[in-house]
């Protein structure tokens, strides 16, 4: 059932536990539509586990996750329909090498939208126009340069029309000349409207496009709030600390 | 870069033929001696002492085609067991795993003499079937084992990121398993099944003993009725030789292309 009053993601006292290693600890959050959150914090803070639990990579051990309405971690939810509608893109690009790029981009449109060739064929030569690689259709993805893989891996996303996108580390994996390119697609997107929840260090791209901003350590919320209070005036030590590492 | 999608680990061969390698320049001049060494031996002895040799290399070329037909019948019969029981070893379903596994563990467990007269006999004591067919069945249901593990491995060998991926975007296990896994899945298996397949080539010899006229039993028939063992069994071997490194330059040259493929 689609709720128009509730937000579209909602996370809710959610913990996780590796045995007795407490991966997260009571997060709640909340997303509403069109929304641009950006999750920032050292590695192993948990951030990159509760963006995976959004579609239901990660399984969490208490609290409820819903997506557009649906509850993810119920388990009579059925979790393709929730990830058909949530969008991820992941830090190793994770593009199918035994298919070209256009192959990249048609394959769930077809398999899940069930649409015809044609037509997927139509929505991924436009969208790979917007992320501006049209030239790249026909080639395997080992032919193209990390950034390049990665603007394919959000038109892919993009492809299956999702409510909202979760990024996890998106330019992480890239050599510094080449994340400028899929920072750029991304404010694009941002500047639609697209709901968008990114796991990041790029603090730049934080400030300048981003709603919110949620800061983790050790599996809890140590910070949120807009990106102007936390840039400039963090409350917590920890939150102060992390950035005069950063910045 | 985390850029690990085009190479994939190379996963271990077992103790099939040695399937040549155009860098391994020692094996392939190896492999050039033997196969037209043993080709012009052959003709050395049948023209060269025909009133010995032509006669064998008359009798036994029915043997030759029953021997690929028990090998092909059994290879494909072998993938599709090893398929599905390699399949089942990943399966997080408890009963489905369980049998898989209690299959491959207890198959590899038996010698194949062993297992070919068991399941000779045992199907043959249920249900009537050809001769041929029980011994494919039966080579394949042992060989199917030792697949399931080179599936198993191959589809292990493929990056977690590749399931999510399929995931994220909506595709159930089955869809992502069936477009995006195996097929990558398959080029990582290619090179240890053609291992299998020359393995499986001369282990057919093996049927011999159950009444399935292949080359080994041509050969043993002529050589009882002539008592000529010596060159017999000159013969046999150089027919097998030549066959299974005919096949492994094939299976080299195959695997050459799918790589130059991408």
């Amino acid at each position: 059932m689609k709720d128009a009053s509730r937000p579209m993601i909602e996370v809710c006292g959610v913990s996780k536990f590796y045995g007795s290693f407490q991966a997260l600890a009571d997060i709640s959050f909340t997303v509403s539509d069109g929304e641009k959150v950006v999750i920032i914090g050292p590695s192993g803070s948990g951030k990159s586990t509760i963006l995976r639990s959004i579609n239901c990579l990660e399984t969490i051990d208490r609290g409820s996750i819903s997506v557009g309405g649906m509850d993810v971690s119920s388990p009579k939810t059925d979790i393709c329909k929730v990830r058909e509608e949530v969008g991820m893109v992941f830090q190793s690009f994770n593009l199918f090498p035994h298919k070209t790029v256009l192959e990249n981009l048609t394959l769930a449109q077809t398999v899940v939208r069930k649409r015809s060739k044609k037509d997927a064929e139509e929505i991924a030569m436009e969208l790979l126009r917007k992320v501006n690689i049209v030239e790249k259709a026909a080639a395997y993805p080992a032919k193209l340069s990390g950034g390049q893989q990665q603007r394919v891996a959000i038109a892919r996303s993009l492809a299956m029309n999702p409510k909202a996108i979760l990024f996890d580390e998106p330019t992480s994996a890239l050599d510094p000349e080449m994340i400028g390119e899929v920072l750029d697609v991304m404010k694009t997107l941002a500047q639609e409207g697209m709901t968008m929840v990114v796991v990041t260090h790029e603090m730049g791209f934080a400030r300048e496009v981003s709603d919110r901003v949620i800061f983790m350590d050790h599996g809890r919320i140590v910070e949120e709030g807009t990106p102007e209070h936390f840039f400039t005036a963090p409350t917590h030590e920890r939150a102060k600390l992390f950035l005069s590492q950063i910045l | 870069m985390l850029d690990n999608q085009s190479n994939h680990t190379p996963i271990a061969v077992g103790d099939g033929a040695a399937i040549p390698h155009k860098s391994d320049a020692g094996l392939f001049t190896a492999w050039r001696i033997a196969f037209f060494g043993s080709i012009v031996l052959c003709l050395f002895l049948a023209f060269g002492r025909p009133d010995q040799y032509m006669a064998i290399f008359k009798f036994v070329p029915d043997g030759i085609l029953i021997t690929f037909k028990v090998t092909l019948g059994a290879i494909v019969l072998a993938i599709v067991f090893g398929l599905i029981a390699g399949l089942g070893r990943i399966s997080s379903n408890r009963f489905i795993n369980g049998t898989a596994s209690l299959y491959v563990e207890v198959i590899r467990g038996i010698p194949l003499l062993v297992q070919l007269f068991y399941i000779y006999y045992a199907l043959g004591r249920f249900i009537k079937i050809p001769d041929m067919l029980s011994a494919i069945i039966a080579m394949a249901f042992c060989y199917g084992a030792y697949m399931a593990e080179i599936f198993r491995a191959g589809i292990q060998s493929i990056p977690k990121g590749q399931m999510e991926a399929a995931l994220s975007l909506g595709m159930s296990r089955r869809q992502a398993m069936h477009q995006v896994i195996l097929p990558q899945a398959f080029k990582v298996v290619l090179p240890p099944i053609g291992n299998e397949f020359i393995a499986l080539l001369k282990d057919s010899s093996l049927v011999s003993i159950l009444a399935v006229s292949d080359l080994l039993r041509r050969g043993r028939e002529y050589a009882s009725e002539t008592f000529n063992y010596f060159e017999t069994y000159t013969v046999i071997a150089l027919i097998y030789l030549i066959m299974t490194l005919f096949f492994s330059k094939l299976i080299s040259i195959m695997e050459e292309r799918l790589n130059e493929g991408r």
